[in-house]
């Protein structure tokens, strides 16, 4: 089965399961899995995302030549499956997370260690048909080691100096040059998964708006757009693109402010007040036009909860243009600083074969040559109907991740102004259909690609949901960029980076 | 050539920052007066000076993003006296965020007892006050009173920039 097998060709050998849409879904035996695993390690084909139920293990995977996409499931009632980790070490961290909460196996994995689980659950394995007894203490994690000479140890977090969120770093070092860095995540854990089953869809993509806030749009369009597939549901077009002109108005307003962040982490704080001060113009349109100044709960299964008048796209193409002098007079601070550039440039590199052997999207990947973008590939509405380049840079260092965000920016203040010209009119909302299925959707946030999975039944409530954030396949890339560069540049590569962390932890 | 930066440290000295231009006095939706109450109130008790703690314990980023937002030069919280701090040893106020997660439990209660006194929490957001849309779930205490003892909940999913101020000044209210 080695060589040039498509995806589907592939997965063909296993059973399809019905009514799982608009990607086709099958059913692979251990015999059918294990080819899988070897096939992995031999195809290019993407692994998107990786969850568990009760008694199976699912996998999203992208056939990057064809396009295809589709779900491999397999069901585990011994509750073991043979891992995916060694071809794909992006998987290793969602199986560790996949162990720690339905207690599926992954045979074969060397890291065993629990991820999301620090042994303070009240029970272990919370999504198992069979929750076992809580730990008798908090787990030790056991951090991997460094040996040498003068070498030493820095342990940071979980809280940190700063307003960020929580997480453990543990550096090994020799002098101020870091030698290791590992990550222990999993302090914001909240139990979302299981918190979706039993939900009606719109509290559901409540919660889902809530998986990071920042990216709160993007969540719940892939949200709504799967529990629409799941459903067989049309939404009204002025629908898509009023989600779409949202994404991208959360777009800017994450990159500018990441933007400024970043250089007040090289020490160059006019530029964070000159961003703060742009966000701050974007979220009050925001609020002006939508109601809610990081949108929240405005995108909803069967469309979106708020339409846009007349004079608030009359008062957006107003606004955006002073924005857009603001934000082009701030690039040319930021191109014409050279105590800046030397901070930037060749800081942090992430190489670009990590990148794409771990598949990571969003400004992570577009700075190191992978520019995958989920408006593009597999694309939706209506950005199939929308005049979009997509920035590619190759040098994967911290200045590569914000000209990516620089071009971005520049990119979408074009989409808003094609979105304004070309919006049809129209109704914005839907009712839901109450109709049992599947659905999983895509789409782009501004840190890359959001999925989301989703199981409804007839009545309409969910039965299963799983939401996976693009940071899971970027966390891993900071530890090796960090690498070589000193202590002090970490929290600039880290906001270079900026990874969700409750977006992973879940 | 002239650097771009002197063009608009240049034009701020001519036509004034962000914070006049954007909120200018007597400010229509009232956070101008409410920063400036706030401010006073502030002085009278601690000298001109806050120092706050902001602890994530379980929230979704959203709170952070608005608290980012006080700090910008639109709010400006600091010509108040009114900053953030980086360490529990410096700060008088703990602002906590999110439901409580389980796994920050501990790291919350620890951050409390590394807090001098007197000391207040403010528990902010929704989820602060009792678990919000996460309440219910195996991995959350819910909400911040639950861990900590808890002077003050500020509203809002997240709550604005404007009442984040307006419940900083609550608290002031409160501790007299």
């Amino acid at each position: 089965m080695m060589g040039n097998v498509t995806l589907l060709d592939f997965l063909s050998s296993g059973t399809p399961v019905e009514g799982h849409r608009p990607f086709p879904r099958f059913r692979l035996d251990i015999r059918a899995w294990r080819a899988l695993v070897g096939q992995l390690s031999a195809s290019d084909w993407t692994v998107m995302a990786l969850w568990g139920e009760a008694e199976e293990i699912h996998v999203a995977l992208c056939d990057d030549d064809t396009g295809d996409i589709a779900v491999a499931s397999h069901p585990c009632p011994e509750r073991w499956f043979v891992s995916l980790g060694r071809a794909r070490p992006g998987a290793i961290r969602l199986e560790r997370a996949v162990f720690d909460l339905w207690g599926l196996a992954p045979m074969g994995l060397e890291d065993r260690r629990p991820w999301l689980d620090h042994g303070r659950w009240p029970s272990r394995r919370p999504l198992s048909p069979q929750p076992q007894p809580p730990a008798d203490a908090p787990y030790v994690y056991d951090f991997l080691t460094a040996e040498g000479e003068g070498l030493h140890q820095i342990p940071v977090g979980p809280v940190h100096a700063g307003v960020i969120e929580p997480g453990h770093f543990r550096f090994h070092c020799q002098g101020e040059a870091v030698v290791r860095l590992e990550q222990r995540l999993g302090y914001l854990h909240k139990g979302i998964t299981g918190l979706l089953a039993g939900k009606t869809a719109e509290q559901a993509a409540r919660i889902a708006g809530r998986v990071s806030g920042d990216a709160t749009v993007a969540y719940a369009t892939a949200f709504s757009r799967a529990v629409e597939a799941a459903t067989g549901c049309e939404i009204p077009p002025r629908a898509h693109w009023l989600r779409a002109l949202m994404a991208e108005m959360e777009r800017i307003a994450n990159h500018v402010f990441d933007i400024g962040a970043v250089c007040n982490d090289a020490a160059f704080a006019i530029m964070l007040s000159h961003m703060g001060v742009l966000r701050e113009k974007m979220v009050r349109a925001n609020d002006a036009l939508f109601g809610h100044r990081l949108l929240m709960d405005r995108v909803v299964p069967g469309g979106v909860s708020r339409d846009l008048a007349d004079e608030g796209a009359e008062a957006l193409k107003y606004l955006l243009h002073g924005f857009s002098k603001d934000f082009e007079r701030a690039f040319k601070i930021y191109d014409n600083t050279p105590s800046l550039s030397d901070r930037t440039q060749g800081t942090g590199i992430a190489q670009s074969s990590l990148v794409h052997r771990y598949g990571a999207g969003g400004f992570v990947g577009r700075a190191s040559g992978r520019g995958h973008d989920a408006r593009r590939a597999p694309g939706y509405a209506p950005y199939d109907m929308l005049d979009l380049t997509i920035p590619v840079y190759s040098e994967g260092d911290v200045n590569a991740r914000l000209m990516v965000r620089f071009d971005e920016v520049r990119e979408s203040l074009g989409l808003i102004t094609q979105i304004l010209a070309d919006m049809p009119p129209g109704a914005y909302q839907v009712p839901l259909p109450q109709v049992a299925g599947e659905g999983m959707a895509v789409s782009e946030s501004f840190r890359g690609e959001v999925l989301a999975w989703v199981r409804m039944a007839e009545d309409g409530e969910v039965m299963a949901g799983h939401l996976h954030d693009p940071s899971w396949f970027q966390w891993p890339l900071l530890e090796a960029a960090i690498e070589g560069n000193i202590v002090a540049d970490f929290p600039l590569c880290n906001k270079s980076f900026n990874c969700s962390y409750t977006g992973v932890d879940l | 050539m002239i650097p771009p930066i002197s063009k608009v440290l240049f034009k701020h000295l001519v036509r004034g920052p962000h914070t006049m231009r954007n909120v200018p006095p007597p400010d229509p939706d009232g956070s101008e007066e409410l920063a400036r109450a706030l401010g006073e109130a502030v002085r009278q008790r601690l000298g001109r000076s806050l120092a706050i703690r902001e602890v994530d314990a379980g929230s979704c980023n959203a709170c952070e993003l608005e608290i980012h937002a006080v700090n910008n030069p639109i709010y400006d919280l600091e010509r108040f006296g009114i900053r953030f701090v980086a360490s529990p040893r410096h700060a008088d106020v703990l602002l906590v965020t999110g439901p409580v997660s389980t796994n920050m439990a501990e790291a919350l209660r620890r951050t409390y007892d590394a807090t001098p006194d007197p000391k207040w929490v403010v528990a902010m957001g929704d989820c602060g006050k009792d678990g919000g849309c996460f309440k219910g779930s195996y991995a959350v205490v819910g909400g911040v009173h639950e861990v900590v003892p808890v002077d003050l909940h500020i509203p809002g999913c997240p709550p604005s920039p404007k009442q984040i101020l307006a419940g900083l000044l609550a608290l002031l209210e409160t501790v007299s």
